[in-house]
């Protein structure tokens, strides 16, 4: 893992101008294409390995069309950037801060992650992780702490994405002496001033994120896409329910697929149903019942008894009992 | 005169670019980066103020750029290094610092002669801007 102790860096060029495992940086310095040139855009395609994230962003994550769109029309547009970098057109940055919102358990978290991976793989950002926070990494408890505190979140975020979870708790409308202010305000001017070194997305829920921007208009404008994700169908929840399932070895039988997408159904008429994340949740409560199925009822198991979910693992849900 | 200390004191000053390079060799390896200060340029002096404390977890040289501009621009006229850390088992030490910004006109040193006992003679190297105090010794 360590480098070898004796030797001390000589020249750095020689040693970082691959980094490792990353993509080839843009080429800087070479001479602009002439305008008769021609450059194939599947290769570049190819050569750029962003399908590979937008295919497993498909694969993985169910439904969430909008969100799979706007993605990819960002890909499209880092890509185009490159190749007409390539001829010498100067072209802006583009801005790249959003904002997800959607209920709870819909995917943003997930999306954001995946983001970070492509906008790295695009070239658009140096390295391509993902520093997720919240208000309590960001503000402080006393005057003078929330400047460094927020700066070095800032730093640690720099190569990669920012994620701020919930970022209408930044703004307290009924304190107007708030730490979260200063907090705000040093995004703003980072958000601006140093878009080439960190992209921010600001995720929470809807109503609440739009109060927040009508209070900071500032954020408002400095984020240009605005990506709404919608509530799962019940269908949709079952294939994610399916997914979830097919990963972690399981599968229903095939009585079962009637008694969960009932579940499904029922679940979703009650208070703190949190989507995909509920799913997950339902799901981890089937398998200790079916554990404890299993071994209630003792003797000797085959491979399709460890494997398969019952319609009772489901039915003792207080899901179905309550009713 | 051009004080030469740490890495590289052979070469050129680094623009911000080369310095962004260095940064992350460093951050490759793992060393947190910290910035220093200092108006005293005597080579024995090993205790450079600190600016902010040690940055850990970093990824991106980027942020380390950041407060070595913020250090620059609050101290103008000062020496400015680079430090980065290596706290590995076994090594423990400073593996990397160089001086990123120093004063427009450096004043140089003297050497003073000393004669003590049995007409020994001892010298000590002094640098000029000593003379004033801490603070206003490079100002212009
Ligand atoms: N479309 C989907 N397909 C498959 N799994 C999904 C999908 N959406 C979310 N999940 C899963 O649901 C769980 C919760 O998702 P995630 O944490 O991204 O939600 P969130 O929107 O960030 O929620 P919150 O607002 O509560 O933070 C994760 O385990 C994720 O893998
Ligand atoms: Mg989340």
């Amino acid at each position: 893992m360590r480098p070898p102790q004796t030797a001390l860096p000589q020249t750095a060029t020689s040693q970082t101008g691959s980094p490792a495992g990353g993509p080839p940086p843009e080429v800087a310095g070479e001479p602009p294409l002439p305008a008769s040139a021609r450059i194939d855009l599947d290769s570049e395609r190819k050569a750029s390995q962003a399908d590979e994230v937008l295919d497993a962003l498909d694969r993985d994550l169910v439904g969430l069309t909008p969100v799979k769109t706007r993605i990819r029309e960002v890909a499209a547009l880092l890509l185009i950037d490159r190749v007409r970098a390539r001829f010498g057109i100067a072209t802006a940055r583009p801005n790249l801060h959003m904002c997800f919102t959607g209920s709870p358990g819909t995917g943003k978290t997930t999306v954001a992650v995946r983001l970070a991976e492509l906008l790295h793989r695009l070239g658009y950002v140096r390295k391509g992780h993902l520093v997720s926070v919240t208000r309590d990494d960001l503000v402080g408890q006393y005057v003078g702490h929330t400047a460094p505190k927020t700066k070095e979140v800032l730093k640690r975020a720099m190569g990669g994405v920012l994620f701020i979870d919930e970022a209408y708790y930044l703004y307290r409308a009924e304190n107007e002496r708030d730490y979260g202010q200063e907090a705000i305000e040093i995004l703003l001017q980072v958000m601006e001033n140093q878009r080439d070194d960190l992209v921010v997305v600001l995720a929470g829920y809807q109503d609440r994120m739009d109060s927040f921007f009508t209070s900071n208009p500032g954020m408002s404008s400095r984020i240009a896409h605005h990506i709404d994700f919608p509530d799962y169908t019940g269908p949709e929840l079952g294939s994610i329910g399916r997914l979830m399932l097919a990963r972690e070895g399981y599968e229903l039988a095939p009585e079962t697929e009637q008694v969960f997408a009932d579940y499904l159904d029922r679940r979703r008429e009650q208070p703190r149903f949190a989507n995909a994340r509920s799913v997950r949740n339902a799901l981890e409560r089937a398998r200790l019942r079916h554990a404890d199925r299993l071994l209630a009822h003792g003797g000797e198991v085959g491979r399709d008894e460890l494997v398969l979910l019952r319609p009772e693992d489901f039915l003792s849900s207080r899901v179905f009992i309550d009713t | 005169m051009r004080i030469t200390q740490g890495t590289f004191s052979y070469l050129p000053d680094f623009t911000d670019e080369e310095i962004s390079l260095q940064v992350a060799y460093a951050l490759d390896h793992g060393w947190p980066c910290s910035v220093e200060f200092t108006d005293d340029p005597h080579p024995r002096n090993s205790y450079w103020e600190m600016w902010g404390l040690p940055m850990f977890d970093l990824k991106d040289p980027a942020g380390v750029l950041l407060e070595i501009n913020e250090c620059r621009r609050a101290y103008p006229d000062h020496y400015v290094r680079l430090t980065a850390y290596d706290a590995s088992y076994g090594r423990q030490t400073t593996a990397l610092s160089f001086i990123v910004q120093r004063p427009g006109n450096e004043k140089g040193f003297r050497l003073d002669r000393e004669e003590t006992s049995d007409r020994r003679v001892r010298y000590r190297m002094h640098p000029y801007a000593l003379d004033r105090p801490e603070g206003e010794r490079y100002a212009t």
